[in-house]
């Protein structure tokens, strides 16, 4: 296959993906719509699915459950069309290369990670109340991906070609996935404790606690990964790119923070026995600051580069290091001599 | 331990001030205050508020030019943010106070811990609480074993799962026993291991020095590490110039590769730096391919590639037909795609009077045409050497460099030179394409441009520390993924007669992690009951 088949297929996976996730939206609303006008009844007994599933009526019973199904099934095959477009991303470029080279190829491994581990949590922590909320925002956040940041492909810029960047960049992600559904858990925690319905979605969420349980645990999962990331590997490849492992460049000042936050919210639920609504802030104050760094952080960073850069830009990344890049995957400028300019 | 289901931590809580002190108590109180959990939160909170304005406002040490741009942008600010130290947040004193309290904190906190923790591996699991089934994860049966048998079979069981258990027979009526220590292990690992991180920093720091200098390419350019040599040296305070090794090398070729077609047409990739290294005076010539995210390791110094740019070889001959300066000249690129590049020749030497020249290079020589059609700017096409141009000025008088100050070798003083300039009062500019000389006028000489060489940006750094640092944070992640992930809980199992002649098993269960899951308790102890009753059957079979 030639690269512009590969480009070609990739363009076609993310509108397959977006096709598909629809219809799994669309699975997930006859589910839940089913039960919009029945009052939730005694809480399901153990080992019974997410959604609480006791309804008189044995049709509506048997409807929702297929509905809910066919939503996973959906938002699995939707998954499927969406790593297709990662890979054809890559394979797409030459040379070939892992599909992260701005912010249009970041934004769709992200929302794919999302995904990812949604599925493959969902099993296991009963989390099928969750699909309709995840694959909406995925869905948000592709269209706004393929609106406003695509790009055509290129080639990786040299700062790129790094194997310490690969895998940094895949922790990140990774842990940005899993921080966004503990953050969707949060909200829906809060949403859920100042809720006094006795039926449709809110009520129909497993108990609070449970949903605060849930939360810590994808918080669990994301700190130590992004850790490894943010402290580890990134530095790793800060030093081997641009000599020094540490630079208080705004990317890393925002991971840092991000990462400070998090030990935070961590602490207070260890030590000082935040439960529920506090902790909940503090997870979404920690996501604040992650996707302030992931959008924010780029734009306000051009414009803060424009109005202080002038004329004088080049004069100053010579004395500087030809262009002194700002972190992360999507927009390191080249180190030797190129453009300044994000993508 | 009275009541297993209190903590037993000894996580300090804030408490309030006690109404009369003397010094010695108003000291353990404030000990207290600063080693308290809350303490610890709002200092975490107030590290990450605190790293804000640094990614707000340029910094000095990262950024410089950009610090003087925003102080000419805001000068009314600008004192006040030099008073308030907004331009070097992460060197501030206000910010090294939040870390070193936090620091002071950690300790205070981890080390009673320690004690406690040492104290804890050797302790027996606590003993059984007294209402077994007043514990939320609670189960029980009837049977008419002997309950020592129950209680042997129980200590078997729970052992074989790994639990740490204490019973003798005949001396209790419950097995208690207990598993997960590792988890405290790893909290304090995790935060044992902060302080060996800042340690490393601190020690890169102090210790290190970060340099630059822009060599020219060629055998002849060579570069020895010493402090003279370097154009840019950035050194920690206690920064010491006799651990620099004493390497020396030089760049034989330098290689770029540039894009003429796709989508990033114009921009370069592949840069290569060919070296020549001695690691001594002395020691045998190595060679070194530099590349971008591969630096060169010599002893503890790293040596990278970061820029590059051209250097036009320009003659000057003064009036009485001398060569007053010759050699290739540094250009500084003002634009990273087109390497539009910036750059000056002196001649200080140069008689009837010094001349010094300024003015711009252009690699692949364009004129832009402005919105009505007509050719206005000269600028530059493409970053390669295809059609290279260089455009100057002319100034007579004093250039600088008389009077041994030492002047940048990349920009002319002004002060006091004259601009030469034409009959009709415009400023006198030369383009010249290599081979070109130019006559100046009034006898002054005449400028030839002889050709074109190439320069290397080098940084040069060492960092000591850094693989204390690198340890730091690799035992802080394994530490912490036991503190996150390893589950302490405690198991009671108590057999009583009853009444009635039967067995009362009671079994209970107390998870101590944060986030631990009624599902895993539910089954564990589900479990254990499962093996307890399943010997039993077995039992039976036997004897029947
Ligand atoms: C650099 C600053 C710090 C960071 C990044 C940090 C981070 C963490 C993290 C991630 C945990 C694990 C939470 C869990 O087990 O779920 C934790 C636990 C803990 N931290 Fe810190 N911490 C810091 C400073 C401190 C300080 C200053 C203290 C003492 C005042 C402290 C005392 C503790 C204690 C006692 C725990 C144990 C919680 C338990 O019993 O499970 N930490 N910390």
């Amino acid at each position: 296959m030639s690269d512009a088949q590969w480009e070609t297929l990739s363009n076609q996976g993310v509108a397959a993906a977006g096709v598909v996730y629809f219809l799994a939206l669309l699975a997930y609303a006859v589910q839940w719509a089913a039960l919009r006008d029945v009052p939730v009844g005694q809480p399901v007994a153990a080992g019974g699915g997410g959604v609480a599933v006791d309804v008189p009526d044995e049709r509506v019973a048997e409807r929702t459950e297929m509905a809910g199904r066919l939503g996973v099934l959906l938002t699995g095959i939707g998954a499927l069309a969406h790593f297709l477009a990662l890979v054809g991303r890559g394979m797409a470029a030459d040379p070939n290369r892992v599909p992260w080279g701005n912010m249009y190829e970041f934004t769709l491994s992200g929302t794919f990670v999302v995904v990812a581990l949604f599925l493959a949590t969902t099993g296991r922590w009963r989390l099928s109340w969750l699909g309709p909320i995840v694959v909406g925002f995925v869905l948000c956040v592709l269209l706004a991906d393929v609106l406003w940041l695509y790009e055509p492909v290129a080639p990786l810029t040299e700062a790129l070609e790094s194997y310490w960047l690969v895998i940094h960049v895949v922790a990140a992600v990774i842990a940005t996935g899993a921080f966004t559904l503990g953050a969707i858990t949060s909200i829906l925690y809060l949403l859920k404790a100042r809720s006094t319905k006795d039926k449709g979605y809110l009520a129909r969420l497993p108990e609070l606690a449970t949903l605060d349980r849930i939360s810590y645990r994808m918080h669990a999962f994301g700190f130590p990964v992004w850790t490894f990331g943010v402290l580890i590997t990134g530095p790793i490849w800060a030093h081997q790119a641009w000599s020094s492992y540490w630079n208080w460049d705004p990317k890393e000042v925002w991971a840092f923070i991000t990462w400070v936050v998090y030990a935070a919210y961590l602490h207070a639920r260890a030590t000082a026995g935040w439960r529920g609504r506090n902790a909940a802030l503090l997870a979404l104050v920690g996501a604040a600051t992650l996707w302030f760094n992931f959008i924010g952080i780029n734009f306000f960073s051009t414009t803060s580069q424009h109005s202080y850069a002038g004329g004088a830009a080049g004069t100053r990344s010579v004395v500087v290091g030809l262009a002194w890049p700002v972190e992360t995957a999507q927009e390191v400028g080249v180190v030797v001599g190129s453009d300044h300019a994000r993508t | 331990m009275t009541d297993p289901l209190s903590r037993p931590s000894d996580d300090r809580q804030a408490t309030a001030l006690p109404i009369d002190l003397n010094a010695r108590e108003l000291g353990r109180w404030m000990w207290r205050q600063l080693t308290s959990m809350r303490t610890a939160l709002v200092l975490l909170l107030l590290l990450a508020l605190a790293a804000i304005p640094g990614s707000v406002f340029p910094q000095e040490d990262i950024d410089s030019l950009a610090v003087s741009q925003w102080r000419d942008d805001h000068p009314r600010l600008a004192p006040i943010w030099d008073r308030l130290d907004l331009f070097a947040v992460y060197g501030s004193p206000w910010f090294a106070a939040i870390y070193i309290l936090l620091m002071i904190s950690l300790v205070g906190c981890i080390i009673p811990r320690l004690f406690v923790y040492a104290r804890a591996l050797r302790a027996r699991p606590p003993r059984a609480p007294r209402h077994l089934s007043r514990l939320p994860e609670h189960t029980s049966y009837a049977t008419d074993e002997d309950p020592d048998v129950v209680l042997a079979r129980a200590a078997s069981v729970i052992r074989r799962r790994r639990f740490r258990v204490d019973w003798t027979a005949g001396q209790s009526d419950a097995v208690a026993a207990e598993r997960g220590h590792l988890r405290e292990a790893g909290n304090l690992l995790f935060h044992l291991a902060v302080i060996v991180v800042l340690v490393g920093v601190a020690i890169g720091s102090l210790f290190g020095y970060k340099g630059g200098v822009i060599m020219l390419n060629g055998k002849e350019h060579g570069f020895t590490n010493k402090l003279p040599l370097y154009d840019d040296f950035a050194p920690g305070s206690l920064f010491d110039p006799a651990v620099m090794e004493p390497f020396s090398f030089s760049i034989t070729d330098f290689d770029v590769e540039w894009m003429t077609e796709g989508r990033r047409a114009g921009q370069a990739r592949k840069f290569v730096a060919h070296l020549d290294y001695e690691t001594e005076p002395g020691a045998e010539t190595k060679q070194y391919d530099l590349r971008v995210n591969h630096p060169l390791s010599i002893g503890g110094t790293d040596v990278f590639l970061i820029g590059h740019g051209y250097a036009p070889v320009i003659t000057i001959r003064d009036g009485e037909g001398n060569i007053a300066q010759t050699g290739p000249s540094v250009f500084l690129p003002t634009n990273a795609q087109t390497f539009e590049s910036f750059g000056v020749v002196k001649a200080p030497d140069a008689q009837p009077t010094q001349i010094g020249l300024e003015g711009t290079f252009y690699p692949t020589f364009a004129m832009s045409k402005d919105a009505d059609g007509n050719l206005s700017l000269p600028s530059s096409a493409f970053g390669n050497a295809i059609d290279p141009l260089v455009s100057l000025q002319v100034y007579t008088g004093d250039v600088g460099l008389d009077d041994g100050t030492s002047a940048s070798v990349y920009v002319l003083d002004k002060s006091r030179a004259t601009q030469l300039t034409k009959a009709n009062g415009q400023p006198f500019r030369m383009d010249l394409r290599p081979g070109d000389t130019v006559t100046l006028p009034d006898g002054l000489g005449s400028v030839t441009f002889e050709g074109l060489e190439r320069w290397n940006k080098i940084q040069i750094s060492r960092t000591p520390g850094k693989l204390i640092a690198l340890t730091g944070v690799v035992l802080a992640l394994l530490g912490l993924l036991g503190s996150l992930f390893v589950r302490p809980r405690r198991l009671w199992v108590r057999a009583r007669r009853q009444d009635d002649g039967t067995t009362l098993v009671e079994v209970a269960r107390l998870d101590r992690s944060s986030g631990g899951d009624p599902e895993t308790g539910r089954d564990e102890l589900a479990e254990i009951v499962a093996a307890l009753r399943e010997a039993t059957r077995e039992d039976r079979e036997v004897r029947a």
